[in-house]
């Protein structure tokens, strides 16, 4: 592989940079206002409750320290739950309770953990240890999402995920994040993990990258990860053509899990998502963006922009 | 707004920054590069005291015989005074008089000096002085020390030179201790030379002076040994020994008298200031000062008063350091602490010279950031913590003052200008990026920081650029049209050239 690729060399495949996201992109179509909407958990959680938006459902919300000592009793009726943190980035103070075992609860990675220590980290969250600059913030409790069986074999433990880049309500790409063993079980391309573009079409992956460099078997389970079909693929669309009209976000990236019972979940909205989904997909975002931006009116129908977005 | 409003307006400003400095160059003609050989210092005192309502006179003195350097250029400005200056034999005293003085009065002084060996040297003829009776235990201890010192010398100048060694010895004996004891500043010190000289009937006065550095505010006068020798003055530097003027040392006054005396007000205050100027400049601010025909001339920072010229020397320099880090970001595409942390850390290290500043910068944010960490276990609030870290910062600067002094390196002492501020926010915002986006993220924004920091500063302390800048601060406008049009940028960065790499092998496969 070069060092460096020329510019000319970028654009011919349409591949775009930061400094064109941000001023031809994210200042254009998303205004600051909205920005709260996305950055604030709970916020968009509610929200996407409203509109009937599937996303895995809220159990609690602890929002002051003197809850946080009674969290035995507001988990009571959860084997199984997530906590988090409403403000946290890049997946930190996320706990996963998978099951109970007496008076303990079990960790995603089988360790013991003991009621108290669940209410010290619904404190520590509370207090902002995860949350930007340290403002309090209040810790969200969850359903813990069941993963579809399909991504067993291609993902080392964490949440695969799949993003979804939606343009002015269209999708113009997507690509599908595996944790790896070198990403410690987070879903994200900068620590390791493994990135596979999808056609938007069909919802078949294409090759994958992880570390920028191309592979096509996942690097911890070895299985194949080109060639295999997105289960409801066209549910996760319609999915994230939702969520891009009830933000009012025109540059938005939509991360949905799949669930085994429920189907695709809305985890998060990103206003200001990277760029890594074109080197998971080996082609640029430009080429989708401008198609997309020179369409004047856009169909209000989900469906018909569902069917614009395979097409283009 | 689109691009073209951006365009037209980077346009208009680049051409109205270009056409004043194009007028500057060629109509007026100021220089484009300084004159090495024609350096002209400006040394101001600014003497500012309350008046009690009354009539007030102030006296001050202002240089007069200055060896090794020649006078171009003198200024009072005095508002409402009256002004007489009155030549005495080796001084000059500017007296001012008004009045009704109400209020704070501020008087400024002004001379402008350029090298010269052709200046006059001092011509007064003292008469020898008297011996003066000491007093007991003294006057054993100095006529020791002088009978001592007669017998190792030859003439007045080595007759100095050996009584300056023995009294600046490293092992004094108790006659010295005894003299030592007497003097607690220099200016006493000094006294008790000219006391003990005055035993051998060897003349001797003090002389009054000051450094010429390149742009200092808050300079001091600094005091010499003048002794006669029967035909002329020579000076030696009180603590050294040293025979002869210092370079760059414009001499004030002579003689121990205060600086200077009020009649009619409160005490005063003296503020001396220095700058570096090119004597064209000089000329020509001059000549506009008196013509004040171009108004374009007119308007430049020349004219202000002295202290707020090196102010602005610095100040000029933040938006070429600004322009540094847009330039790395947006086309570089290095990540940096906040955007403008590294003209902040470039700033820093003006007090300490690069190689210095990093080691520094690099030893006390490892430091401040492993403390910070075991800070963040405690689970402190931002304010607390914050100001923990800050107290933290100024321990670690004083030990580490302490220990370079005792290794003797010279530099580490500057350390103490060293802002904490900067240092303590740039760990607290290395921490919290570790914290969320982990180490590496930390680490190479820490190294961004410190790579735009470097260029920064080797951008902002330019001597040319920062003379161009200083001369023609019009070219704000072409630093303000040119990041307008960096702000449009909307191409790769050159580290997104490598980023995007992968994506490009395909096309060379079969």
């Amino acid at each position: 592989m070069k060092w460096f690729a020329t510019p000319s060399e970028l654009r011919a495949r349409g591949v775009m940079g930061l400094n064109q996201r941000n001023s031809d992109y994210i200042m254009r179509y998303n205004p600051r206002h909205l920005y709260p909407l996305v950055d604030d958990k709970l916020y968009t959680k509610r929200l996407a409750l409203e509109k009937g938006i599937a996303v895995p459902p809220l159990y609690a919300v602890i929002s002051t320290q003197h809850d946080t000592a009674k969290v035995d009793h507001i988990v009571a009726a959860h084997q199984e739950f997530v906590m988090k943190p409403s403000h946290g980035s890049g997946g930190n103070g996320i706990l996963v309770i998978d099951g109970r075992l007496g008076n303990h609860y079990r960790k995603a990675n089988g360790d013991l953990v003991s009621s108290a220590a669940i209410g010290h980290h619904a404190s520590n969250i509370v207090s902002g240890m995860y949350s930007l600059g340290g403002a309090s913030d209040e810790a969200l409790i969850e359903y813990r999402v069941q993963f579809d069986p399909f991504f067993s074999h291609i993902s080392y433990q964490g949440v695969p995920d799949i993003r979804v880049i939606v343009f002015r309500g269209v999708p113009v790409a997507a690509m599908v994040r595996l944790p790896t063993r070198a990403s410690d079980g987070k879903a994200n391309l900068h620590q390791g993990a493994m990135g596979i573009g999808i056609d938007l079409a069909t919802g078949i992956s294409k090759g994958g990258v992880c570390h920028n460099v191309e592979i096509s078997r996942h690097p911890d389970t070895g299985y194949e990860t080109t060639g295999i079909t997105i289960p409801h693929w066209d549910e996760i669309m319609r999915l994230a053509i939702r969520c891009a009209d009830i933000v009012g976000l025109g540059y938005l990236g939509v991360d949905i899990v799949m669930d085994r019972d429920k189907g695709p979940l809305m985890l998060e909205l990103n206003a200001r998502p990277g760029l890594n989904v074109q080197i998971a997909n080996q082609m640029g975002l430009l080429d989708n963006l401008s198609k997309v931006e020179r369409i004047k009116d856009l169909p209000e129908d989900v469906e018909e922009r569902l069917v614009m977005a395979k097409v283009a | 707004m689109g691009n073209t409003t951006v365009k037209v307006w980077a346009v208009l400003l680049a051409a109205l920054g270009l056409g004043v400095f194009a007028h500057k160059l060629i109509n007026i003609g100021l220089p484009l590069s300084p004159d090495q050989n024609a350096e002209v210092w400006t040394v101001q005192a600014r003497i500012s005291f309350s008046g009690g309502g009354g009539p007030a006179k102030l006296s001050f003195y202002i240089p007069a015989v200055t060896p090794g350097l020649s006078r171009l250029d003198e200024d009072f400005i005095s508002s409402s005074f009256g002004l007489a200056v009155d030549k005495q034999e080796d001084n000059r005293k500017a007296e001012w008089a008004v009045r009704r003085a109400k209020g704070q009065q501020t008087l400024y002084y002004r001379i402008s000096v350029t090298e010269s060996d052709q200046s006059p040297n001092w011509s007064s003829k003292p008469r020898f002085p008297s011996v003066p009776e000491y007093e007991e235990p003294y006057a054993s201890a100095i006529k020791a020390i002088t009978e001592d010192v007669r017998s190792e010398s030859a003439d007045v100048q080595s007759y100095v030179r050996e009584l300056l060694e023995q009294l600046n010895s490293l092992q004094p004996n108790e006659n010295i201790e005894l003299i030592r004891d007497r003097a607690n500043n220099q200016k006493q010190w000094l006294e008790e030379i000219i006391n003990v000289l005055k035993g051998a009937r060897i003349p001797a006065r003090a002389l009054w002076g000051i450094t010429l550095s390149d742009a200092a505010n808050n300079a001091n006068l600094q005091p010499l040994l003048q002794v006669h020798n029967g035909r002329q003055w020579l000076t030696f530097d009180p603590i050294t020994g040293y025979i002869g003027m210092p370079k760059n040392f414009l001499s004030w006054r002579v003689g121990n008298d205060p600086l200077y005396t009020v009649e009619g007000g409160g005490p005063a205050e003296v503020v001396f200031s220095v700058s570096k100027n090119y004597r064209e400049l000089v000329d020509i601010a001059r000549k506009n000062a008196k013509a004040n025909e171009s108004v374009i001339a007119g308007f430049s920072l020349l004219s202000l008063p002295l202290q707020n010229q090196n102010v602005y020397r610095l100040l000029i320099m933040v938006p070429i350091g600004a322009l540094v880090v847009v330039f790395f970001r947006t086309f570089i595409g290095l990540k940096t602490f906040g955007t403008f942390m590294p003209v902040l850390i470039a700033l820093a290290f003006r007090e300490t010279q690069l190689l210095w500043g990093i080691a520094l910068f690099v030893m006390i944010v490892a430091i401040g950031l492993m403390l910070r960490f075991y800070l963040e276990r405690m689970r402190l609030l931002l304010v607390p913590r914050l100001t923990s870290i800050l107290v933290i910062v100024v321990i670690l600067m004083i030990i580490i003052s302490i220990i370079t002094n005792e290794l003797g390196v010279d530099h580490a002492l500057s350390v103490a200008l060293f802002p904490i501020v900067i240092l303590a926010m740039t760990i607290e915002r290395m921490s919290i990026t570790w914290e969320e986006n982990g180490q590496k993220e930390a680490m190479l924004q820490g190294l961004g920081s410190l790579i735009v920091a470097c260029v920064g500063f080797l951008v902002m302390t330019n001597e040319s650029l920062m003379y161009l800048m200083f001369v023609f601060p019009e070219l704000l406008f072409v630093v303000l049209a040119l990041s307008l049009m960096m702000g449009r940028y909307t191409g790769y960065r050159l580290l997104e050239l490598r980023r995007f790499r992968a994506m490009v092998v395909e096309k060379n496969k079969p």
